[in-house]
């Protein structure tokens, strides 16, 4: 049996599925609550000085017949009173000592960051989560996403927080920057033990046409919100593995953005995060979800045989590259199983109009298309349309040609294969 | 003429087999669709309509605009939606039956559309600039009423001759209830005719009432779609029982009125296709418990379709196989049973083999009339085993003449009729624009 218990920058939980600061860690019920269904931590609904919601606050992207593929927000920190939170924290601690509970804190003076660094340290909080990320109506105060982006004003507040605190300390990042990793650099630099990230992204989930207003629509106007769901997911997970893999950065990484099961939080830590935080799935589907989270894990471990989740963190970092590196003579061609093939065309038409026009009706008037090997540049294209699994598979031609890269041809002058699918449009 | 049916229908106790679908049944069902290119759906639809377009413009929320690329292909496609046997079309043909999947329902997709533009009070269609000619429709059917629709969005003057009092044909009176009621088939009429500028001459036959020689002096062109006669009926000893009757013919009697099956006990409905099929399930639900379907041949051999044999099955409809009836047994005139020769698998009698079966009510479903023949006054014109012999395009031999539906095809489905209505409408506006003309 796998140990699922995770270490992140010293905070131990039970397992890796941490709930993200967010309404699913309200209140010190719901934390118990969520405690009780199975998940090992919770970063409690960022605090400081309490604020008025406005409504609505939610918007969802609601992709051919899926609900809410895509969620955004215009909520903002906690609306509840200092004191009840931390109240309702030690209450938590108390009755679920091993669970991790993270304070999220945002504030704006030294003095206020003091104070609810030593409430959280008192209410017996295992870490502090500093809320450099939310990127609509904070921000606006210089708080949130405001601080995230400037690093200097990110370390300076971070080198505050650790000043205080006698417990570790995460900075969550905004990904509304352009390169993530200077912003990661910032925190470390001021000392915090870890991060955490992604934050929102800020976004317009929608327009309401009839209102002509952005969604969601408080009376008759929207503002720009927060970007969540499985939907950001490709984002988190590179920003994620930008820090895992820089050589600079090594403090550790608590992943966030679209995780909504176990293989989706495999993904995270496999690029280098040592836990993983949980908000939209939760919301569109309650705390439920861990059961399978932790079922699923705990089999995935079992199977690959690892015995620590220690084991899987950063396990993809090292194949993770540059594109200047990959090895461009490596060729791979799409084969169509005719035993499997519908007779839709999708990849026929998709090849034609959005890749390399090396897919062509049947000759002998078959269901199934054929691939014209010897313009087919593996693209991939084909495979992600056609709706039967395993029907249309990529795979690697011999093409006699060493291994190398662009980089090496580059500086090297190695020889690289020719090109396909040019059709003859390289004029002369 | 007079569209309004009786409050008092027999037909009201059928419900729709196929329930429509709500907003969401029909988006997630749209959302399905794989959007195939060059789709197997479309070239199995006999009108052609571009099926994965308009059901992305259900799914992309654009349902006016789905209902319209439905109606340029197919203008009953509110009644085609309910009538087509897309088990054997459209839905037959989808690729998710390639891999175990359940096909997209073309059928109650077209439904949720046609029906949304109709609720809405869309027709889509304007009649062409007048072009100074003048077409006439022979028959007031599902191909005379594409014919019709198509040639006045061309700008011609178009009549409608028809021998009856309902417009709609066998789309009216010989749907089974639980697919349409003869309402829905007259509400869409209406709808169709909205168009304006369409004159029906109702009550008239063609050609006793009007001769070939007065529609060919009146009109630029004629299209013909006066479908099939009636019921073919046994020449066997005790033919002329009470309660023995064509199954068309009892059809349309329970559609448009009321009938009395109070002292009906044991149903026969003797034919192996899709009439038949419909009459047995009709019977059924019109709540007579012994229903059977005799037929000459085996199960397999049947040319009606295999799912509503399936479904008739299922509401309990037994059957008779290899049983061709022999005679009628009646009591003072009165039905009271049939004798049938029991025959073997190539449908040959088998010596000395016969069975009695209780009836006090026999359908017949062997075929209709076919009316080729009223049109042999006309030069030129071919007639094959009584349909009337066409092109591709609907032409007949006689010059400007021009034919569609089961006059044609001998009785296919009302998608047929449509297509072949809409395809003579074209080639024969192509014949009149280039100064043809059949008046003699």
């Amino acid at each position: 049996m796998p140990d699922l218990t995770s270490n992140t920058a010293g905070i131990i939980s039970p397992n890796p599925f941490w709930l993200a600061s967010a309404p699913p860690t309200n209140s010190g019920r719901q934390i118990m609550r969520a405690f009780e269904a199975g998940w090992g931590g919770a970063v409690w609904k960022t605090l400081g000085q309490p604020i008025q919601n406005v409504s609505s606050r939610f918007g969802g992207i609601h992709w051919r017949g899926e609900r809410a593929a895509g969620f955004n927000n215009v909520e903002l920190i906690t609306d509840r009173s200092l004191e009840a939170n931390f109240k309702e924290m030690a209450e938590v601690k108390r009755l679920f000592p091993k669970h991790a509970v993270i304070s999220s804190l945002m504030v704006e003076t030294k003095e206020e960051w003091k104070e609810v660094v030593k409430r959280s340290i008192d209410a017996g909080a295992d870490g502090i989560e500093l809320n450099f990320g939310c990127p609509h109506g904070m921000c606006e105060r210089g708080m949130g996403s405001a601080v995230g982006q400037e690093p200097k004003v990110n370390q300076e507040i971070t080198s505050w927080v650790k000043e205080y605190s006698s417990i570790p300390v995460l900075v969550k990042l905004t990904p509304n920057v352009g390169d993530i990793v200077p912003h990661g650099l910032a925190a470390q630099a001021g000392g915090a033990d870890g991060v955490s990230l992604i934050n929102t992204i800020k976004s317009i989930i929608g327009v309401d046409l009839e209102k002509m207003a952005p969604q969601p629509v408080v009376g008759n106007k929207g503002s720009n919100g927060g970007y969540c769901g499985a939907a950001v997911r490709p984002i988190a997970l590179h920003m994620v593995a930008a820090l895992a893999r820089d050589p600079g950065f090594n403090i550790p990484i608590s992943g966030i953005g679209g995780v909504t099961n176990w293989r989706d939080a495999v993904e995270f830590i496999a690029l280098g995060s040592s836990s993983v935080q949980v908000c939209t799935e939760v919301m569109l589907r309650g705390y439920r979800i861990v059961e399978d989270m932790i079922d699923g894990l705990t089999r995935f471990m079992t199977e690959q045989g690892y015995e620590t989740i220690d084991q899987m963190v950063g396990k993809a970092i090292p194949a993770y590259s540059e594109w200047g590196d990959l090895n461009i003579n490596f060729e791979s061609v799409a084969k169509i199983d005719a035993e499997k093939c519908i007779g839709c065309n999708r990849c026929m038409v998709a090849c034609h109009d959005g890749a390399h026009q090396c897919i062509h009706p049947n000759p002998d008037g078959g269901l199934t298309p054929v691939v014209d090997e010897s313009e087919c540049v593996g693209c991939n294209l084909c495979e992600i349309v056609c709706p039967v699994p395993d029907c249309i598979t990529m795979t690697e031609v011999d093409n006699g040609y060493a291994a190398t890269t662009w980089n090496e041809h580059m500086t090297s002058g190695t020889k690289i294969r020719p090109k396909k699918g040019s059709h003859g449009y390289d004029m002369p | 003429m007079n569209q309004k049916l009786p409050a008092n229908r027999a037909e009201l106790v059928f419900e729709d087999f196929k329930k429509p679908y709500s907003e969401q049944q029909a988006r997630a069902e749209a959302n399905r669709c794989l959007y195939c290119y060059d789709a197997p759906c479309i070239q199995a639809c006999p009108t052609e309509i571009d099926i994965p377009t308009f059901i992305r413009r259900i799914a992309n929320e654009n349902v006016e605009g789905a209902a319209k690329t439905i109606f340029d292909s197919n203008i009953l496609g509110m009644s085609c939606a309910r009538v087509c046997p897309v088990e054997t079309l459209c839905v037959g043909s989808c690729v998710y039956n390639h891999m175990d999947a359940s096909p997209i329902q073309i059928g109650k997709l077209q439904r949720y559309a046609t029906d949304a533009a109709f609720d809405a009070g869309l027709s889509f269609y304007e009649a062409g600039e007048d072009t100074g000619k003048s077409v006439v429709c022979i028959g007031g059917g599902p191909a005379s009423l594409a014919a019709a629709h198509r040639l006045r969005r061309f700008g011609h003057k178009v009549t409608i001759i028809e021998k009856d009092h309902y417009l709609g044909g066998l789309n009216t009176t010989g749907i089974a209830s639980y697919k349409m009621k003869a309402d829905r088939s007259l509400t869409e009429v209406e709808w169709l005719m909205s168009i304006g500028g369409i004159e029906v001459r109702s009550g008239i036959s063609v050609p006793d009432q009007m001769s070939w020689a007065d529609l060919q002096a009146e009109f630029d062109a004629i299209f013909v779609g006066f479908g099939l006669g009636e019921d073919s009926l046994l020449s066997l000893e005790g033919a002329d029982s009470k309660g023995i009757m064509g199954a068309v013919d009892f059809i349309a009697k329970m559609k448009l009125g009321m009938v009395d099956l109070s002292s009906v006990q044991h149903a026969i409905v003797i034919g192996g296709g899709n009439t038949a099929l419909d009459a047995v399930r009709e019977l059924k639900g019109l709540g007579i418990d012994n229903v059977t379907l005799a037929y000459r041949g085996g199960e397999a051999q049947m040319s009606g379709y295999a799912h509503e044999w399936s479904e008739a099955k299922r509401e309990g409809v037994s059957a008779s196989w290899r049983s061709q009836p022999l005679s009628f047994i009646h009591n003072n005139g009165q039905l009271t049973g049939v004798e049938f020769q029991l025959m073997d698998e190539h449908k040959k009698a088998i010596d000395g083999q016969t069975k009695t079966l209780s009836a006090d009510l026999v359908l017949l479903a062997i075929g209709q009339g076919k009316l080729g023949a009223l049109t042999s006054e006309l030069t030129g014109i071919e007639v094959e085993k009584g349909k009337i012999v066409t092109d591709a395009h609907g032409a007949t031999g006689a010059k400007g003449v021009y034919a569609g539906g089961d006059c044609r095809n001998g009785g296919k489905e009302v998608v047929n009729a449509v297509a072949e209505g809409d395809q003579a409408a074209q080639a024969m506006h192509t014949f009149i624009m280039g100064g043809g003309s059949c008046r003699t």
